[in-house]
């Protein structure tokens, strides 16, 4: 039964990915893309493969992944299934500290854009320590004071990160587009850029699963049960921070994807975080995955950021948990 | 045993346990009562670790458990709580397993051997047939007896509890009072459990300790602790106590004039 889960879910994975590399201005088959990957296809195929195609699809299975498992683990930190990235202002918060950091230097040199990802994850560990010392009551945080204090602490963040852009040169405003979930389009730099804090982070919190278990019993039984929850906590709130920081630096602030998936894992497989944890890391990549192939086609030729598409379907999605949470308490 | 020592506990500036002294010895069952704010829940969480302490010794077989970490603690001292917001998703067995925490990795990887002590423990509060249960689908009872497993599980020599039959209908309290006091014998656990009700507390405590205002004002069995005199002056109303028909223990009646 487990290993089935995790099978279909890179059975799925493959797909969203056979079509992230497929479909596109120009439509390689798979044939044409395997022949291309060992080196036999035609040149301007090999070109839009290596060149196109797959730094965006991997920067995509990267942020989606990051995405799905720093939603989950905030739900799990928070005891709180609407905590998401992006309601919480996380996403925001990242989002601001990125545009401090290409307000000051727009990155050419791949040093620069390292700083990047650095700057967003000062800015989003702000942001998530402001909200939840707002919105706390003992360790448990309701939905409302989340919801209200994500709100208010990410519109802050979006108001001065408007104000930055606002103040800049024109090439400086084509990170609007950016910001919205329409990711830098820079080849293979951003990925090399993100990768090494997206492993620290992503381990860190794969490894959190049995002490993020013991969380949903509320902090005193995780004590007694011997747990160190004030370290864990901040190590799993740093961690989650780093994670989300680093999608944001290169794809924007994409919403909803952090709180749809590791929702489906839930309903899935049910509430242990050793298994919704790395569920969510490979199906965020494959919802993320569908969602960009969307917003490619919708108005092809030309796209549209995919954070549009995430929050169309992510919204509905999020009323819905709401209502059902208003019922059941949390899961 | 547990021996606890001139133990102080302060919130912020308020001091709410004034130099408890307390002992209690392998497989025996002391009761905690007191009224409301007494101290008696800041006691048990105090002794657990979850509430730091100002001065004092608590010590576990002779080894003082206030500077360990929360891990080793966890291996001296098991603590039920009470069963009200239980993450529902979790199933029984899920929750029992959490038991073994102490003596698992950061992953949380259970042995076979984790595996055993855990299905033993459900088995003796009888909840082996809830394995699958989710914890949403079963009654307030079999919560209270899965978190009596959980911590059975953690194989400790002390078990505290925080009024674990609050929410329980009156066959359930008995049936768990019951089955605490069968496994303190059985196995040699020390108990403390904190309690509302004075006469469940006469019938199943070998010993009764009573808190009031932060201090323990007086320890000792039921017939020496549960008179009309001092429960008068603790919970400032006129009782009457009389002698059960069948144990002789003290039954407590409020009186009505």
């Amino acid at each position: 039964m487990r290993r089935a889960t995790y099978i279909s879910s890179f059975v799925i994975l493959f797909f969203a990915l056979l079509l992230s590399i497929a479909i596109g201005s120009v439509f390689l088959s798979p044939a044409e893309i395997w022949n291309t990957l060992i080196g036999r296809g035609a040149e301007i195929s090999a070109s839009i493969l290596w060149k196109i195609r797959l730094p965006r699809t991997v920067l995509v299975v990267l942020t989606g992944s990051a995405l799905g498992i720093s939603g989950a683990s905030y739900q799990g930190l928070f005891r709180n299934p609407l905590a998401d990235p992006y309601l919480i202002g996380v996403a925001s918060g990242a989002g601001l500290g990125a545009v401090i950091a290409l307000s000051i230097q727009w990155p050419y040199s791949f040093w620069g854009l390292l700083i990047v990802p650095l700057a967003a994850f000062m800015t989003a560990l702000l942001t998530v320590s402001i909200v939840y010392a707002i919105a706390r009551i003992g360790h448990t945080v309701p939905t409302t004071n989340l919801i209200l204090a994500g709100v208010a602490v990410s519109s802050f963040a979006t108001s001065l990160t408007s104000f930055l852009m606002l103040r800049s040169t024109d090439e400086m405003r084509r990170a609007l587009g950016w910001l919205l979930g329409g990711s830098i389009q820079n080849g293979w730099t951003s990925i090399l850029a993100i990768l090494p804090f997206l492993c620290i982070g992503v381990g860190v919190l794969l490894m959190s699963g049995h002490a993020l278990n013991l969380l949903q019993f509320g902090d005193d039984q995780a004590q007694q049960l011997g747990l160190n929850v004030t370290r864990t906590r901040t190590i799993i709130l740093v961690a989650a921070s780093l994670v989300t920081a680093t999608a944001v630096s290169f794809s924007g602030i994409i919403g909803f994807v952090g709180l749809i998936v590791p929702h489906l894992m839930r309903m899935w497989v049910g509430a242990d975080y050793r298994r919704l944890l790395p569920l969510s890391l490979i199906s965020g990549a494959s919802i993320l995955l569908f969602a960009d192939v969307i917003s490619r086609v919708v108005l092809a030729p030309q796209e549209i950021p995919v954070g549009i598409v995430t929050a169309l379907a992510g919204a509905p999605f999020f009323l819905w948990v709401l209502r059902r949470s208003k019922n059941q308490g949390y899961w | 045993m547990l021996k606890i020592q001139n133990l102080s506990v302060y919130y912020g500036k308020r001091q709410v346990l004034h130099d408890i002294q307390l002992e209690v010895h392998s497989g025996e069952v002391v009761a905690l009562i007191g009224p409301n704010g007494a101290g008696k829940s800041t006691l048990i969480r105090s002794i657990s670790g979850v509430v730091p302490i100002r001065s004092g010794i608590i010590k576990v077989n002779d080894t003082d458990v206030t500077s360990l970490s929360s891990m080793q603690r966890a291996q001296q001292i098991a603590v039920v709580p009470q069963a009200v917001s239980m993450p529902p998703a979790f199933t029984v067995w899920e929750t029992a397993l959490l038991g073994r925490t102490p003596y698992l990795n950061f992953l949380g990887q259970t042995s076979s051997r984790d595996e055993a002590v855990a299905r033993l423990a459900l088995e003796q509060v009888d909840a082996s047939h809830l394995v699958e249960s989710r914890m949403d689908e079963i009654s307030g009872g079999e919560q209270q007896r899965v978190l009596l497993a959980r911590a059975l599980a953690q194989d400790t020599p002390i078990l505290l509890m925080d009024e674990p039959t609050t929410h329980l209908d009156l066959p359930h309290q008995i049936d768990l009072l019951k089955l605490i006091k069968k496994q303190a014998r059985e196995k040699n656990l020390t108990v403390l459990v904190a309690l509302h009700d004075l006469n469940l507390a006469s019938l199943f405590a070998d010993r009764i300790a009573i808190v009031e205002n932060g201090l323990l004002c007086v320890a000792g069995s039921p017939q020496e602790t549960l008179t009309s005199e001092i429960l008068r002056s603790v919970y400032h109303m006129q009782v009457h106590v009389i002698a059960h028909p069948e144990t002789g223990v003290p039954l407590i009646i409020p009186g009505v004039s």
